[in-house]
């Protein structure tokens, strides 16, 4: 396995004609996504089964800000995510998933959370929220 | 198409119609269609999450997270999918080079790891079922088993796919329709593993702090 | 109920016919029996014509296996038009049942059959009379309108058609094998949770949605990705025809929301089958979550179907005013936000579900705001037609119509989006009136304006005028007296989905809604003549020029019916109305200079597939498994034989280009000379 770098860098040779702006990746880019990915997995789990930072919560906060870069470095280094794939139309896309993601997320929990505490039984009616 | 006039007997007059057409390339939005795909399937996911971030809690004073879950084997399993990818990786390297052979290696070991990603998960759903903790117990375990069961399914539909796949490489070759193909098992194998990374913090990690 | 048990079936039975017993035909329904007899009849004789003429060959070589935009379109609007008669059917019964159940009468439907009944009007109604003639309309027009010569992806084109026909069929055959849900059409748990419903009618109902719903959202991922990538050159996104651009909005719509249908119905299906606690009352479910997510889908599922139809309606005020669409622009971007807002008001439709001051107030402020962009839309039309030419063709009547109409219904929406007021009138009669105001006003009015517009495009022959007005006049004036009286009965608070009353004083506002429920049949028939004479006197109706309205957009710049091809060569596009600028500036139609043209070979597979799809889902509602197990192995097993296929186009002979086109040059000088 050739650690070559520059062996098949971007969309200068392949075969396929197509001028997408559509990147294929270098072993370069495959590597350093790999090993950000191992790091970026190996110490949440790592903070978890140590129960190294006594604060539940700011564990908690790494472990998801971590999950959320790694998702980020797969993106970039292993789906070859940029601005100028298909005319930009990819991003938008993932934009506009990631947006009502968010929306019906963020808003199933929070309607949840209030029906749940409203319609408990046996709770007093003047408390609502 | 850059000319929008041309020049008839002295006058500007704006062509209406290409003359000197290309065939459409085939495949041209291939790839675009199925990244649409994976964004629905995107919100598939997004559902389940929201399942499971609304009735995660509920464990009908049955078992939790903290009870079923063996990090290690998470653990295990998390690398499993994480070396497939890099080793999908490494197959659609050796693909852009044109070299049949080291494609389908590659492919094959992606295959191993994701096949053995499946036989953990289906250890340890077998195990959480063995000890009462099946989908039917709480509403935790509803949404656990759904949705990692859901990932897992897809991971299935992945091998087939790529099984399928070796098959028409080794038959057709590399042609640019195998090639388009095998671009696009690429973006759902690495998909697949953004999902996971989702299951594994949310689910198991979360889980077990909570 | 009870006796179902010791009818069961056991042992071998059990094994290949799971719950279908002899018990599951609805042979002690007299209404059942004749309808059965009736469907069976007319069936048999349409079978019969179509052997006797030997059409069997014709149908599936140039139609059912055609990859072909506007042949599947074509399929769709029959299909949305056949399952109308269904829902309407159902709809004729409920009115006749409420205006007759008062004085002690128990009316003709009893209760677990009613049930059904509601429910059935619903599901079809919005899966497989809406969608089917929305999706067909963008299939057929979207493609001519951006110059392209098909969608992205037409084999998948055609296997969402079919698996669309599939879910319908499910539908159809709970009227004759078992029975259906009786639950409303959004089948809420718990009364859709086993424990309720233990029949087949809920698995029925999931069924034929996830079949239908697989169909519908690939349709959306293959039109987004045709509109993106195959306009022709020179137009960008704001020259594009605004029916293309809320054709867009509407398919991001479905990919951004039927998964989310998909996801929910299957959780629904693991409580049901697997004995999950999703949304069952005890260990830990929770009910009001299959509200909550299958609302998110809800909402822009009525957008899905109200944007193609703003887009008609657009396309329709131009060309029959004679001017320019008054603000492209802010029509454009009244839709984006149209379509980003319909993800933040959904809870709007269950404010009395307990969700406290705080979210029903955010809710219903959202809910308020969207209304705003379609009212920047009705005045953009108005705008549109100020100082035009108008002519009262009937696709600009049923525009009128629906400007009245909706608007109309747009308002008591706007009064229901006070949570206040939605809790004295959620699920009244009321809300009835306001969704079916909102429907027939911007749907139904909108297709029939489509479907004059565009059936001299798509078949070479105008609409009949006159049966065409009659229809449109037992439409509109039926429309009022059946929903108007709904509006007062509401406030008055009568609740929905009732079978008997014990107010006589209401009956009177029953009758009248019947009475126009007779004047929508009338007009439904009429549309039915309307077609007929249409084609008896296609000669006369005859339109040779492709464009008998003098219209704007380049579908109007090929002849009637479009070559499979479409255009000969590719349209390069300069302006906004790119058929109203070529013909200002001298387009010449070319007379030579032709090519082979690349394109699609028919198939069978998306048939065989939805068949495969179909038989699994019947054989999930009836715990057949073996039959289960077998077609989804099959499912799979075709799907890959079918990728060994690389072979899947074909090029056109120039000869054929050639002749296609020179027909046509003769047919315009015919014309013209004439």
């Amino acid at each position: 396995m050739s650690a070559d770098a520059h062996a098949a860098h971007g969309h200068g040779h392949d075969d396929h004609g197509h001028d997408d702006g559509r990147d294929h990746g270098s072993m370069k880019s495959y590597l350093i996504g790999f090993f950000l990915s191992v790091v970026l997995t190996a110490i949440p789990f790592w903070l978890v089964m140590t129960n190294a930072i006594e604060n539940k919560n700011w564990t908690i906060a790494i472990v998801v800000a971590f999950a959320v870069v790694q998702i980020v470095v797969h993106m970039v280094y292993f789906l070859h995510m940029n601005t100028t794939s298909d005319a930009g139309w990819t991003m938008m896309a993932l934009i506009f998933t990631i947006i009502v993601v968010v929306i019906a997320l963020s808003g199933s929990l929070w309607v949840m959370y209030h029906l749940n505490v409203n319609m408990m039984p046996v709770h007093d009616m003047r408390n609502m929220p | 198409m850059n000319i929008t006039t041309q020049t008839i007997n002295g006058t500007e007059v704006p062509v209406f119609y290409v003359v000197d057409e290309h065939d459409h390339p085939a495949g041209s939005s291939t790839m675009l269609g199925f990244w649409l795909y994976l964004m629905s399937d995107c919100l598939i996911f997004a559902m389940l999450f929201a399942t499971f971030g609304v009735l995660g809690g509920s464990y009908a004073a049955g078992p939790g997270p903290k009870d079923l879950f063996d990090l290690k084997l998470v653990a295990l399993n998390t690398a499993m999918l994480l070396f497939s990818s890099i080793t999908y990786g490494f197959a659609m390297l050796e693909m852009m080079k044109g070299r049949v052979k080291s494609t389908q290696m590659w492919l094959g070991i992606t295959g191993l790891f994701g096949l053995a990603f499946l036989c953990i998960e289906l250890y340890e759903f077998h195990h959480m079922i063995h000890e009462g903790a099946g989908p039917w117990r709480s509403a935790f375990l509803s949404s656990f088993f759904t949705l990692v069961g859901t990932h897992g399914l897809h991971v299935t539909f992945g091998i087939i796919w790529l099984v399928t796949l070796m098959v028409q490489v080794a038959r057709f070759g590399l042609i640019e329709a195998n090639q388009r193909r095998l671009m696009c098992l690429s973006m759902f194998w690495h998909f697949l593993d953004v999902v996971w990374i989702g299951v594994f913090t949310f689910v198991y990690l979360l889980g077990v702090l909570r | 109920m009870s006796d179902t048990a010791a009818l069961a079936n056991t042992g071998l039975a059990k094994f290949i016919f799971g719950r279908l017993t002899l018990e599951s035909l609805p042979l002690h329904e007299p209404i059942l029996v004749a309808t059965f007899a009736m469907v069976a009849l007319g069936g048999i004789v349409l079978l019969g014509a179509l052997t006797y003429f030997k059409l069997w060959g014709y149908l599936w070589k140039e139609w059912f296996t055609s990859v072909d935009h506007k042949k599947i379109g074509i399929m769709y609007m029959v299909l949305g038009i056949v399952m109308l008669l269904r829902g309407f059917a159902d709809a004729i019964m409920m009115r006749a049942q409420q205006a007759m159940a008062f004085n002690g009468s128990d009316g003709f439907l009893p209760a677990h059959h009613y049930d059904q009944v509601f429910t059935a009007h619903g599901v079809i109604m919005i899966f497989f009379v809406a969608m089917p003639l929305v999706t067909g309309l963008m299939n057929y027009i979207v493609p001519l309108q951006i110059g392209a010569r098909d969608v992205s992806f037409p084999f998948l084109n055609n296997f969402s058609f079919w698996m669309t026909t599939g879910g319908a069929i499910l539908v159809m055959m709970s009227l004759f094998v078992g029975e259906f849900a009786k639950t409303g059409w959004l089948a809420y748990p718990p009364l859709s949770n086993i424990g309720y419903s233990p029949d087949v009618g809920v698995d029925y109902y999931i069924w034929a949605l996830q079949v239908a719903g697989v169909g519908t959202t690939l349709s959306g991922i293959n039109l987004i990705a045709t509109i993106v990538k195959m306009r022709a050159p020179g137009m960008t996104m704001m020259k594009m025809p605004i029916f293309t651009w809320t054709s867009l909005c509407t398919n991001v719509l479905i990919v951004a929301s039927f998964p989310i249908l998909t996801a929910v119905l299957a959780l629904l299906s693991l409580d049901r089958y697997v004995g999950t606690n999703f949304f069952t009352n005890d260990l830990g479910g929770n009910p009001m979550m299959y509200v909550n997510l299958i609302w998110i889908w809800g909402h822009p599922e009525v957008y899905i179907l109200i944007l193609p139809l703003f887009g008609v309606f657009s396309e329709v005020t131009s060309t029959f005013s004679g001017k320019k669409l008054f603000g492209y622009t802010s029509m454009v971007y009244a839709t984006l936000v149209i379509t980003i807002l319909s993800y933040l008001v959904w809870l709007h439709h269950f404010f009395t579900m307990g969700s406290g001051a705080s979210v029903n107030s955010f809710f219903g402020i959202t809910t308020m705001i969207i209304s705003i962009p379609t009212g920047a839309k009705i005045f953009n039309w108005l705008f549109t037609m100020y100082r035009g030419r108008i002519r009262f063709e009937l696709p600009m009547m049923w525009t009128i119509a629906f400007m009245l109409t909706f608007v109309i219904g747009g308002m008591t929406g706007v009064l229901l989006a006070v949570p206040p007021a939605d809790f004295v009138l959620h699920n009244s009669l009321f809300l009835i009136a306001h969704f079916h105001n909102v429907i027939i006003g911007g749907v139904v009015f909108g297709i029939f304006a489509a479907i004059n517009f565009w059936f001299p495009k798509a078949f070479g022959f105008r609409l009949d005028p006159f049966w065409g007005k009659v229809s449109f006049w037992g439409w509109v004036v039926g429309f009022y007296f059946a929903f108007m009286p709904l509006y007062v009965l509401g406030l008055m608070g009568v609740t929905r989905r009732l079978r008997t009353f014990d107010d006589p004083s209401l009956q009177i506002w029953f009758i009248i809604a019947a009475f126009g429920a007779v004047l929508i049949a009338i007009g439904i028939g009429a549309f039915l003549v309307q077609i007929a004479v249409s084609i008896w006197n296609r000669e006369k109706l005859r339109d040779t020029t492709g464009d008998p309205w003098n219209a704007r957009t380049l579908e109007w710049a090929t002849s009637s019916p479009p070559p499979d091809y479409n255009f000969a060569f590719t349209p390069v596009i300069h302006d906004n109305d790119s058929w109203w600028d070529m013909k200002r500036r001298g387009y010449v139609r070319p007379l030579e200079g032709f090519k082979p043209i690349h394109m699609p070979k028919n198939t069978g597979t998306g048939v065989i597939l939805s068949v495969l799809a179909t038989a699994m889902g019947f054989a999930l509602i009836w715990y057949m498994w073996w039959l289960a197990a077998l077609s989804f192995v099959a499912l799979v097993a075709v799907a890959i034989f079918h990728t060994f296929n690389y072979n899947r186009d074909f090029h056109i002979p120039v000869e054929d280009v050639i002749r296609t086109e020179g027909d046509r040059t003769k047919l315009l000088a015919a014309q013209a000379a004439s």
